[in-house]
């Protein structure tokens, strides 16, 4: 099979999925053109994520690592969303084949994004170094990856 | 649950009668062709006999057939074969379409690096050659056009006859991917004017592993392969002798079969493209009244190909996209980019192919099924949203 049963998995009961009104925080990364877009919304109360959902528009591993980056960060306080890497999603989905390694990519890259525009919608908080302004920076996701 | 195989355009299923007519050859009749005792000739005898067979399905002579490996290396021997040849007499320049099986576009990439000039003539967006175009860009030093018989993606049968009429006419040769064509429409290279033809059994109920490849008395053809002195020097190796009897055993049941194999699968699939049609925002690629008869091509907007197959398979159905996902580069299938469409478009395709073995049951299945996995999808697509509410503009009305 090309992808691992935990792929499959969230590919076909993508936890987390749908979309929140009154998101603190909303990401939109990818690119129609190369075939993935991801949008995640999050829930933020005292610095915790208190829910996130996400909506999808690609293939099963696009699916299957939003599913798995959300399920990741869910509860979390944002600093540790923050460290959350492609890597780590790719291993707790049991793998992924190398043409596919994009799409963990694009799934970190959601979650930043959402988190960017948290902290944008919040000046008192200090908006961390190095969060990269992955929704904005207009750039062809692809020559990224 | 119920299967439905619908990809025949990738591959069939082995017939009945082609599997009982291979299997002596695996193990009674496993004799080399090359040798002279009765065990070697019997299946001397069997490749003359499958020779002569395929030969009577496409009206040539049986010397003309050389057996291959398959549609890939015909098409390859066919090309390499005709571009050196002009080359000897200073003509460097070939004629293709932009919508070829790679098996022909990688093999003319090879050749512009060794110095060819390669034209790739538009497809335009209902997917035919315009024979005006091709007159045109006939040239002195062109030494081939080789345009494929029937598009492997949508199933534009192209017009083959007038090709081969303006290139006899111009003294060019001319050769014809005709892998998706051949046991499913009918083949006359007399009446055609082919002068080159590409043929692979697995795509009409025979095995894979076969090919052949038609070349008109006349035509030097150079080898690939070296080694013996199996096909008259011009393709090395042992014959894949029970493959070939395999082939020319489906060749020979599709052809007797064409015009009521044609008529059943073209009303399954015209059922199909029918309801299909229905869903929102979605579009046939190609035109069905002058396409092969299984095969069904459509783009459904706001959605991604690879996503629509896996659930489709979930739900038994196997079926077949152009979506960059399902091919592992980031583009999506250069067939549905040289009818222009959008890379966004083009990434949510979905080809259905059929053959007869497909039932009305199966039919339904697809119909029932395809819809609520694309409604399933839009409705986590971002994209799908923001066409919804207007973000963003439909490419497909």
């Amino acid at each position: 099979m090309l992808y691992s049963e935990k792929v499959m998995d969230h590919f076909r009961n993508p936890r987390n999925l749908g979309t929140i009104e009154d998101a603190d925080g909303v990401g939109e990364v990818g690119n129609a053109k190369c075939g993935d877009i991801m949008k995640m919304y999050l829930k933020i109360e005292d610095g915790i994520i208190t829910d996130v959902k996400f909506n999808t528009f690609g293939c099963g591993s696009a699916i299957a690592t939003s599913s798995m980056a959300t399920e990741m960060i869910k509860g979390k306080p944002v600093e540790e969303a923050l460290k959350l890497s492609n890597k780590a999603v790719v291993e707790a989905l049991d793998g992924l084949p190398a043409h596919k390694i994009h799409c963990s990519v694009l799934a970190e890259e959601a979650v930043k994004a959402a988190l960017f525009d948290y902290y944008t919608k919040h000046p008192e908080l200090k908006k961390p170094e190095g969060l990269p302004d992955c929704a904005t920076c207009g750039g062809d996701c692809c020559s990224c990856h | 649950m119920i299967n439905v195989y619908a990809d025949n355009a990738a591959t069939t299923r082995v017939s009945d009668t082609a599997f009982n007519a291979m299997l002596p050859y695996f193990k009674e009749l496993y004799g080399n062709p090359s040798s002279l005792y009765t065990l070697g000739q019997k299946s001397t005898e069997a490749l003359f006999s499958a020779r002569e067979t395929i030969a009577d399905c496409i009206n040539c002579n049986m010397k003309e057939i050389t057996f291959t490996s398959g549609g890939s290396e015909a098409d390859n021997q066919a090309i390499i074969s005709a571009a050196y040849l002009g080359a000897k007499k200073g003509k460097k320049h070939i004629i293709s379409s932009a919508f070829e099986h790679h098996a022909v576009l990688h093999t003319l990439e090879k050749l512009k690096k060794e110095g060819f000039e390669i034209t790739l003539l538009p497809v335009h967006s209902d997917g035919f050659v315009m024979v005006d175009e091709l007159k045109n860009a006939i040239r002195e030093d062109t030494a081939l056009v080789t345009i494929m018989f029937a598009n492997n993606e949508i199933g534009t049968i192209q017009p083959i006859a007038e090709i081969g009429a303006v290139c006899r006419e111009r003294g060019v040769l001319f050769h014809t991917d005709a892998v998706q064509a051949v046991g499913h429409i009918k083949i006359d290279v007399k009446e055609q004017n082919i002068d080159m033809l590409s043929i692979a059994s697995h795509k009409f109920h025979g095995p894979k592993g076969a090919g052949a490849l038609y070349v008109r008395k006349g035509i030097p053809l150079l080898n690939l392969i070296e080694g013996g002195a199996q096909e008259r020097g011009k393709r090395a190796g042992t014959e894949n002798v029970p493959a070939i009897v395999g082939m020319a055993a489906a060749l020979k049941e599709s052809c007797e079969n064409l015009d009521k194999n044609f008529a059943y699968v073209k009303d399954l699939r015209d059922k199909i493209a029918r309801e299909l049609s229905k869903i929102p925002h979605s579009k046939i690629n190609g035109v069905l009244e002058r396409g092969l008869a299984g095969t069904l091509n459509m783009c459904f907007e706001g959605i991604e190909g690879e996503s629509l197959l896996l659930l489709l398979d979930d739900r038994g159905i196997s079926a077949s996209s152009g979506s960059a996902c399902t091919s592992g580069s980031l583009d999506p299938s250069h067939v549905l980019l040289a009818l222009g469409l959008p890379h966004e478009v083009a990434h949510g395709s979905l080809r259905i192919s059929l053959c007869e073995y497909n039932t009305e049951e199966e039919a339904d299945h697809i119909i029932k099924n395809v819809p609520e996995v694309v409604e399933y999808l839009r409705s986590m697509s971002p994209i799908w949203k923001d066409l919804q509410e207007g973000k963003r503009e439909y490419v497909i009305q």
